[in-house]
């Protein structure tokens, strides 16, 4: 479930910033990279898992799903806060720069 | 375990890598015998390497929270939870090796054959402005005759 959050996050930040495209103001294409690394490193975890369960690993606990599902969101929250530090870090749109400026003078 | 340490190691490693890049790029400048110099067009491959970057580091801060909430990942020393018995030791390192590693191959390809094909993407989008300045070159001749 948490792979699935995770690509479902990373198809819709690719797309938006498809949308937006060449202007990435925003940097959505950074929230996309992140979530692709994360769902590519899922995947692999997947691999491994399945290879060791086998069809087991496609009859998940109800218990085992919502925790999954609550970590899914969790994450893609978490990499909701890592792109807004990113954001405001490099603030490509010069508000917090002209803000600091404009108390300056 | 830890698996999401060995991407994290090789994001340490391309970060530096893509810093010292970047640096080199921007002094890109040809002098001339005769006095003149000429500045490169910045290549951007730094750039380029900020791509494996951003998945490196931002998969492997999601997959940390994964440990965290499982608990294989705690606040206080040794950090790992399978570091304080000798035989998870041994389980955490094997996986590292194998998980790990393939993370880290896997998301590694994926940069490559994204690398790849924006490369060819430019390569033929210069193409088409050659031509496209080769054909306006032509228009002002034919007009002449």
């Amino acid at each position: 479930m948490t792979l699935l959050i995770t690509v479902f996050a990373a198809i819709v930040a690719t797309i938006v910033w498809y949308k937006h495209a060449p202007n990435d103001d925003w940097k959505i294409g950074t929230l996309a990279l992140m979530y692709w690394g994360a769902s590519l490193m899922w995947m692999v975890d997947a691999i491994f898992e399945y290879a060791e369960l086998k069809e087991e690993f496609f009859q998940p606990e109800v218990a085992d799903l919502i925790n999954d599902s609550f970590l899914g969101f969790t994450v893609v929250a978490l990499g909701l806060v890592i792109w807004l530090v990113v954001l405001l870090a490099k603030d490509p749109k010069g508000v917090l720069r002209s803000k600091f400026a404009t108390k300056k003078n | 375990m830890a698996c999401f340490l060995v991407p994290t190691a090789e994001a340490i490693v391309t970060t530096i890598a893509a810093k010292v890049m970047a640096k080199k790029e921007k002094n890109m400048e040809i002098h001339h015998e005769g006095g003149s110099s000429e500045i490169i067009e910045k290549s951007r491959f730094s750039r380029k390497l900020g791509w494996l970057n951003n998945m490196l580091w931002g998969g492997s801060a999601l997959l940390a929270l994964e440990h965290v909430w499982h608990g294989e990942v705690v606040p206080w020393f040794p950090f790992l939870t399978a570091a304080t018995d000798a035989a998870d030791r041994a389980e955490m390192l094997h996986e590292m090796a194998t998980v790990g590693v393939t993370m880290a191959l896997l998301v590694t390809t994926a940069w490559a054959i994204m690398v790849l094909v924006s490369t060819h993407l430019e390569k033929s989008a210069a193409k088409e402005a050659k031509i496209d300045t080769a054909e306006k070159a032509v228009v002002p001749v034919s007009e002449k005759e």
